[in-house]
């Protein structure tokens, strides 16, 4: 059981305030869904979850079991698909999802990785370099990645970016069997994609 | 607030002190000061700022490995303060190292050791705000550049201990104050100008790098201001 | 959940990765190889006809590997950062082996330079090596602290706006007593010193190697994640 708390989150760049005072809550089962438009700070707040970005003020809480866990091991619980953060584009589809799951310390068997490149409709076409992808093609393998460690939170950044119909088919059914294994926070600013979540909070539209 | 009192009053006792060295390094008898002639009267400027220097970066190191551990804004603010005056004392330690080296040995620059070591620290510090100058977001920037000034600090000591070791030429700088069997070997009233020079250079450095926090601290918070106002403030 | 073996098995993933990345675009590889031939060239040219001594040759051989090293040395942090996938390094790896993985690729790359350096830079100066032992352990302890100190400046540089000439300013203060060592230590061998005369020369190495690359260890995490 997992709980992903936003206490007064804010951050700022110089004189820029990207984010300030937000605060969510989201739990197992859930998917929290942010929205605003271009620019108001949704893909800042995803990183500042993902702990890639040190929030300027507030706090960002995972719960397990109702333990807070320290920032290394939320490293460990967190997929994160984004549309600014690439794979390894000189090696394949294979190589990067068994380095990826190595690096996390749970390698992958072959057979393993066949089935996750066939559950995001890439079987066939490990061994290609990812440089040959189509951008679509690199979303759905972003989305592998995201998911080789089976994590509890998954950040997803504009989750249908880049896909075709068939693919947003795909995130529909992958949000679903997230939602059974644990949560997930959601930046968009599609009004369809909104409609999934169980809570939402919408940025750049607080008053100062 | 305490510090501010203190600074106030001591920059008078300060600016007192500091005339008198003057006076004292320059009307002294150079024959005191040994065999060297009237370019002597240099190791009333030289030492005192070499020594500086070292403070200043021993300060700037403390203040990085504070900001690395506890992420605190001031402690970058006073690292990079104080490396501003290690950089500015080891250009005139430079300077006038150089100047004294041409009068008594013929030559600006030798490579002799020590020159080697105080340019080597000028060069470490100039990278330290080249880096500075390059990162845009604030917190990467503390950051970096604390480490950076730890990475810095670590490898001083093999400075020190290897700079002796160029091949070529032996150390060119004289001992006329410790000699070979490690006693203080100077003319008593040079050496009072001396240490009244040491303590004196040291007081501009803390003066300075007080009045230089202070402003700093007052650029924050009028960057604060701003921002909760939403509007510059006139400066 | 990162014991110390398991950061030492994601290091060595890092490293295989980087080397494999490497031979498929040999960039770096190019980069710190045809630079370092050209030098060599010019040297070799320059130098022509003159008998030079074991001091000077001994530096010249420094200065090539060091500028080599500088010419692609950064690139395994620049291009992470560049291509994007520093994130995802960052959310799938302990910060410390990210520093290991990529330390040992930068050394594997050192080595690699040298095995196609120091053989042409002896032949074409004619060098005669007095203690071959000696001046391979130089070498070698040489390289761990110059792969020790550019890996974690290059993860500084990656994350800076204006690159090109940073890592070598950066770099440069800090290994310069590796430098004066490892020419000193290469001047001893070519005179064909005994390895036990220049021990203190190699303890300064390895004690060089050690506190910079103790220090990186430290230093790493502060600067890589969470900016």
């Amino acid at each position: 059981m997992h709980r992903l708390v936003l206490q007064g989150i804010g951050k700022r760049y110089g004189r820029l305030r990207a984010l300030q005072g937000v605060e969510a809550q989201v739990e197992s089962g859930e998917v929290l869904v942010v929205a605003g438009r271009n620019g108001s700070g949704k893909s800042t707040l995803l990183r500042i979850i993902a702990g890639l970005t040190r929030p300027s003020s507030g706090t960002v809480l995972l719960y397990e079991n109702g333990r807070i866990l320290p920032p290394e091991e939320r490293r460990c619980r967190i997929g994160l698909v984004a549309v600014d953060v690439a794979l390894y584009g000189e090696l394949s589809a294979w190589e990067n999802l068994a380095f990826l799951a190595r690096v996390r310390g749970r390698p992958l068997s072959p057979m393993e990785a066949q089935q996750l490149l066939a559950s995001v409709g890439l079987a066939g076409r490990e061994d290609d370099l990812v440089s040959t992808y189509s951008s679509g093609m690199r979303q759905r393998l972003k989305y592998a990645c995201a998911l080789l460690h089976q994590p509890p939170v998954l950040l997803l950044d504009e989750p249908s970016a880049n896909l075709d119909a068939a693919g947003a088919q795909m995130v529909e059914r992958i949000l679903a069997q997230q939602r059974e294994r644990g949560l997930v926070v959601l930046a968009t600013n599609d009004p369809r994609e909104v409609a999934w979540g169980d809570r939402v909070i919408r940025l750049g539209e607080e008053s100062l | 607030m305490v510090w501010k009192r203190w600074a106030d009053v001591g920059k008078w006792v300060l600016g007192g002190w500091m005339v008198a060295v003057l006076l004292g390094a320059f009307l002294l008898d150079a024959r005191r000061l040994g065999t060297l002639g009237q370019g002597a009267r240099i190791i009333f400027f030289h030492i005192p700022t070499a020594w500086v220097t070292v403070l200043a970066l021993a300060v700037s190191s403390v203040y990085s490995i504070r900001y690395l551990v506890w992420r605190g804004q001031a402690d970058d603010r006073h690292a990079v303060h104080s490396a501003g005056l290690g950089i500015l004392f080891c250009l005139l330690a430079t300077v006038t190292g150089s100047i004294f080296a041409r009068i008594t040995w013929g030559a600006f620059w030798n490579w002799d050791p020590r020159e080697t070591t105080i340019f080597v620290l000028l060069l470490f510090y100039a990278a330290y705000f080249a880096l500075r100058a390059a990162v845009s977001d604030e917190e990467t920037r503390a950051a970096l550049s604390a480490a950076y000034n730890v990475l810095g600090l670590v490898v001083v000591p093999f400075l020190v201990f290897v700079a002796p070791r160029l091949p070529g030429l032996a150390g060119l700088h004289p001992e006329p104050i410790v000699n070979v069997r490690g006693e203080l070997d100077m003319d008593p009233w040079a050496l009072l100008v001396f240490l009244a020079a040491l303590a004196g250079f040291t007081g501009i450095y803390l003066w300075t790098f007080h009045l230089a926090n202070r402003i700093g601290l007052a650029e924050q918070r009028l960057n604060v201001l701003e921002e909760r106002d939403g509007r510059p403030v006139d400066r | 959940m990162s014991g110390a073996k398991q950061q030492l098995q994601a290091a060595w993933a890092i490293c295989g990765k980087d080397l494999r990345a490497e031979f498929r675009t040999r960039y770096a590889l190019s980069a710190i190889g045809l630079f370092a031939l050209t030098t060599l060239t010019v040297v070799s040219f320059a130098v022509g006809p003159l008998f030079l001594e074991a001091d000077l040759l001994s530096a010249l051989l420094w200065v090539i590997l060091f500028f080599a090293a500088m010419a692609g040395l950064s690139r395994t942090f620049v291009h992470e950062e560049e291509a994007r996938t520093a994130p995802a390094l960052r959310l799938a790896a302990p910060p410390v082996a990210v520093y290991l993985g990529k330390g040992l690729f930068n050394l594997v790359l050192l080595l690699l330079l040298e095995a196609l350096i120091v053989p042409l830079f002896i032949a074409m100066m004619g060098l005669r090596v007095g203690n071959p032992g000696l001046f391979l352990l130089v070498l070698l302890l040489g390289d761990a602290g110059l792969a020790g100190v550019t890996t974690i400046v290059a993860a500084m540089v990656a994350q800076a706006s204006a690159r090109g000439a940073l890592f070598t300013v950066l770099s440069f203060p800090l290994l310069l007593p590796l430098l004066i060592q490892c020419i000193e230590g290469a001047r001893a061998a070519l005179a064909g010193q005994s390895t036990a005369t220049a021990a203190a020369s190699l303890g300064v190495l390895v004690a060089y190697a050690v506190a910079t690359g103790t220090a990186s260890v430290m230093l790493f995490p502060a600067i890589w994640t969470e900016m």
